[in-house]
């Protein structure tokens, strides 16, 4: 499931309901992503994401898409905010869930990296110097191509 | 043809997004960013250095030699940075 959205959200709940009534589920595993208050060396006292509407649901989609291919799921819940957000602000949430840990923990960590690349949203900081928009970073794109396969 | 700009792109160019009608010699997003560059203004300051923006057509990401038609939606924003 996908849901993009202004509001936060509640982790534990998000994960309960998740599994509530499935037992074929024996692993589930979970990244959040926050905000920090350091940007390149520089204190910030909010980050505003933007996304192109629309588009993201489908990058999403297609990203969840490609999860479930390469991986034995029952289930995967991805929600991403866009808005103001301030420091210790929760961001986005990836969560799978399968019969194994294999297949949740790798699936999850698949899921972030090529979010970080793939996902329609732009990143703009705010602190004492101004506005500074957040740059792709190179490492990123390296994590998301480890995850390609000769086939994709 | 439907123009979207996200990001710095955004920021740069001054507007979120307008419906404009290039010419029939602009038929790829090469042509498109060409065009967009001689208006001048914040167009050429978002624009200046091509290998730094990303373009989707119809919501789809794709290169610059993609064609483009009436009634496309062109989305041209700075590489994404999503989670």
């Amino acid at each position: 499931m996908i849901r993009v959205q202004e509001q936060d959200f509640d982790v534990g709940l998000e994960l309960s309901r998740m599994t509530e009534n499935n037992h074929e589920v024996g692993a589930q595993s979970v990244f959040v992503g926050l905000v920090r208050d350091m940007a390149n060396k520089e204190k910030i006292s909010s980050m505003t994401l933007e996304h192109y509407p629309g588009m993201t649901e489908k990058q999403l989609a297609a990203i969840e898409k490609e999860a479930y291919k390469r991986w034995p799921l029952n289930d995967i819940l991805i929600i991403h905010r866009f808005g103001r957000l301030e420091p210790g602000d929760r961001i986005v949430l990836v969560a799978t869930t399968s019969a194994h840990r294999t297949a949740s923990l790798e699936s999850c960590h698949f899921l972030i990296d090529w979010l970080k690349t793939k996902a329609p949203f732009w990143k703009l900081e705010s602190g004492p110097l101004g506005e500074v928009w957040v740059d792709s970073q190179e490492k990123d794109e390296r994590a998301a191509i480890k995850w390609d396969t000769e086939d994709s | 043809m439907r123009l979207l700009y996200f990001g710095w792109v955004r920021a740069r160019i001054g507007i979120s997004g307008e419906t404009l009608e290039p010419p029939a010699n602009v038929i790829d997003v090469y042509g498109l960013i060409d065009w967009l560059k001689k208006r001048g203004g914040g167009y050429q300051e978002a624009l200046e250095d091509a290998t730094l923006i990303r373009v989707a057509v119809n919501q789809e990401i794709t290169t610059f030699d993609t064609q483009i038609r009436r009634g496309d939606e062109v989305a041209l924003f700075p590489p994404m940075t999503g989670g």
